[in-house]
């Protein structure tokens, strides 16, 4: 049932934790946001994470996101045990392998949106030469053609949180990592944001989406719900 | 990103608080100009005194009377007064003894008012040889200088330095017309050149005002004018005898300059029982002006860079504040791929485009010390001619002269602070955790 017709062949494995935990120090106490994933992201995925607050959801995407490191366990993500690189090798692993859509779109306020798409392109060894020309498409795929040039003050929130999807694509990421895409938006333009993200997901690219809204992750292949810092249950959608 | 993309970047990050920038920015520019207008005019002042150094000569050896001290002196004073500095016989003894020297002229000088008609001019007037005016390269403007058979026939005729000739005949041509000089009438037979005033030397603390002289044959200031003074001074009568005032010699060479000047020491020292004279080197003063110049330049340089680190906590002051604000887009930027050292780089940069963006600015400002000096005497001059007047004659004659390695300093060291003091805001920026960065309103 996860698999689409684009991918007869055995999908991938792009990423995979395994018996992840994460405890923080609170106040002297020590608090188990992780108690122990285990998950493969294999290619093609479209995986939303459901929880209530406090259920580990956003600790664990920060650690999809190579943002923070397990306490125990291991995350490999394009062939390197996260845990084990340097804080140098693991900016250029998220360079390399990740693409980040926010909730607030975090776009760059005194870039254009050409010059937002390219952003990541500015962190890759070695530098790009069409960059440029990669970001003037990436924009337009995501129907922002006629305002290159605008600056994020200038655009709406679903129109900035498009640029956010064309810069989240511009590396050619393994994994496109969502939180909350949709949370500041408005349901027509949620729906809008997540038909591009369908879209994406058709062609190949595997999202994982942080969301806490049901109708939203329906819209995903595989729900996973976390309780307590553990995985609650995996459904597996109608795609 | 290469460096045009990096400095854009950091421009249009800037761009974001115009006001603040430009205020960084205007910290940096006041200390590149500090440093350029002060050195330039450190400089002009030096080069107006080693200017006046010059026109002393750097072959000539100076000896003036200086009046002795008064314990010296109190037991040879007597009621016919004190005799004191060179005397004839020392000038004869150093043109015939000294092989280095090629020429020699003697000098009485005193100061006395000269009258013509209703005109009084209180003027130097100088008892001196033909070979003065060559030697202090006094060019004469018209008529003739004094001449040998002036001095040998005890002629009663002068030189007028420009200024006095000026304020005596403001209107008549003086050549050939009489001045007086205490009961003697002298005919004029020159006028010199316009002279600005040379350096001080010692015995005279005061720049030699050539245009206050009047010379006339040293034969004929003796015999009319006498090596008797007679002051009156607190009451008192003060009686003193000299016989020269000073004696400019000339060495054929540079390298014999020094040399010469220890024998004239060696010889003065054996004929005078007190040192009533001084021996001055004018190439000793140009080492001593250029030592002088190095120190001031120094001092300047210290003083201007103080304002320089004034303006790079100001740039601190700013980045500090950007990066703060900036939280946000540092971790989005380490979230898509930035490493600590590319943060780090693009703080810098920003920095480096202020600081840079300053110095600019300043070296353009620096360029314009001269005109501006120019307005600024020209506006107290026009509005304020009772100020002017009471102003030193460095004021009036200077001239900034900007030294090509104060702009390179002041450019490079402003670039320099720029980057000591954007430093730690920029590591600040890199070491934030990514996560909390993005969740920083």
């Amino acid at each position: 049932m996860s698999k689409t017709k684009e991918e007869v062949s055995e999908p991938v494995r792009v990423a995979m934790v395994r018996d992840v935990t994460k405890v923080y120090r609170l106040g002297g106490q020590d608090v188990k946001a992780l108690a122990g994933v285990s998950f493969e992201f294999k290619q093609g995925d479209f995986v939303a994470i459901m929880g209530t607050s406090g259920s580990g959801k956003s600790t664990l995407l920060n650690l999809l996101g190579c943002l923070d490191r397990p306490t125990s366990g291991q995350y490999l993500l394009g062939g390197h045990d996260v845990a084990t690189l340097t804080d140098e090798e693991v900016s250029r692993v998220r360079g390399r392998y990740l693409g980040f859509v926010f909730q607030s779109y975090n776009l760059i306020q005194q870039l254009s949106v050409v010059e937002n798409i390219m952003v990541p392109l500015s962190y890759q060894v070695p530098v790009r030469p069409d960059g440029r020309e990669l970001s003037t498409k990436l924009a337009t795929l995501v129907g922002l053609a006629g305002r290159l040039d605008h600056r994020p003050s200038q655009l709406s929130g679903g129109q900035q949180q498009r640029v956010a999807i064309a810069r989240a694509l511009v590396n050619n990421p393994h994994v496109i990592l969502a939180d909350e895409p949709t949370g500041n938006l408005d349901t027509a333009t949620s729906n809008e944001i997540m038909d591009l993200l369908d879209v994406l997901n058709k062609t190949g690219r595997t999202i994982v989406m942080v969301t806490h809204e049901p109708d939203i992750a329906e819209r995903a292949k595989t729900v996973i719900t976390l309780r307590d810092g553990l995985i609650q249950s995996v459904e597996q959608n109608r795609s | 990103m290469n460096v045009i993309q990096q400095l854009k970047l950091g421009f249009r990050s800037l761009m974001l608080h115009k006001l603040r920038s430009a205020l960084a920015v205007l910290g940096i520019l006041i200390g590149v100009t500090a440093v350029i207008w002060l050195v330039a005019m450190g400089e002009g002042v030096s080069y107006q005194a080693q200017q006046q150094i010059k026109d002393l000569g750097a072959t000539s050896i100076i000896i003036r009377t200086i009046k002795p001290s008064e314990e010296a002196n109190s037991d040879s004073g007597s009621r016919s007064g004190i005799a004191y500095g060179l005397l004839r016989s020392d000038y004869d003894r150093i043109i015939t003894n000294i092989p280095t020297i090629s020429a020699a002229v003697p000098m009485r000088e005193i100061s006395r008012d000269v009258r013509r008609d209703e005109y009084v001019v209180p003027a130097q007037v100088i008892g001196c040889t033909p070979k003065y005016f060559s030697i202090n390269r006094l060019p004469i403007a018209r008529g003739r200088p004094l001449a040998a058979s002036d001095l040998q026939g005890l002629e009663n005729v002068t030189v007028l330095a420009h200024d006095v000739a000026e304020r005596l005949f403001p209107i008549q041509d003086p050549l050939g017309r009489a001045i007086q000089i205490g009961t003697e009438f002298y005919v004029v037979v020159g006028v010199a050149q316009d002279r600005t005033a040379a350096a001080a030397i010692g015995g005279s603390f005061s720049a030699r005002q050539y245009n206050r002289d009047v010379y006339i044959p040293l034969n004929t200031f003796q015999k009319r004018i006498g090596d008797r003074v007679i002051t009156v001074r607190g009451g008192t009568f003060q009686n003193e005898t000299i016989e020269l005032n000073q004696i400019t010699a000339v060495v054929d060479d540079v390298a014999a300059v020094d040399a010469s000047a220890d024998i004239i020491r060696a010889l003065l020292e054996r004929y005078h029982k007190t040192v009533d004279y001084a021996v001055v080197v004018p190439k000793e003063l140009l080492e001593q002006a250029e030592t002088m110049r190095m120190m001031f330049n120094v001092l300047l340089l210290l003083i201007a860079g103080i304002s320089l680190v004034v303006g790079g906590i100001g740039i601190m002051n700013i980045m500090l504040a950007t990066v703060t604000e900036r939280t946000r887009e540092i971790g989005v930027r380490r979230a898509l791929g930035a490493t600590k050292g590319e943060i780090v780089q693009q703080f810098l940069w920003e920095t480096v485009v202020l600081s840079g963006t300053g110095g600019l600015l300043g070296v353009a400002v620096g360029f314009l010390c001269g005109p501006t000096v120019q307005g600024v005497r020209f506006a107290i001059k026009s509005f304020m001619p009772d100020v002017w007047l009471t102003l030193p004659p460095t004021i009036h004659q200077l001239e900034p002269r900007l030294a090509p390695w104060s702009i390179i300093a002041a450019f490079g060291i402003s670039v320099g602070v720029g980057i000591v003091f954007g430093i730690y805001p920029a590591r600040r920026a890199a070491n934030m955790d990514p996560i909390e960065a993005l969740r920083h309103e």
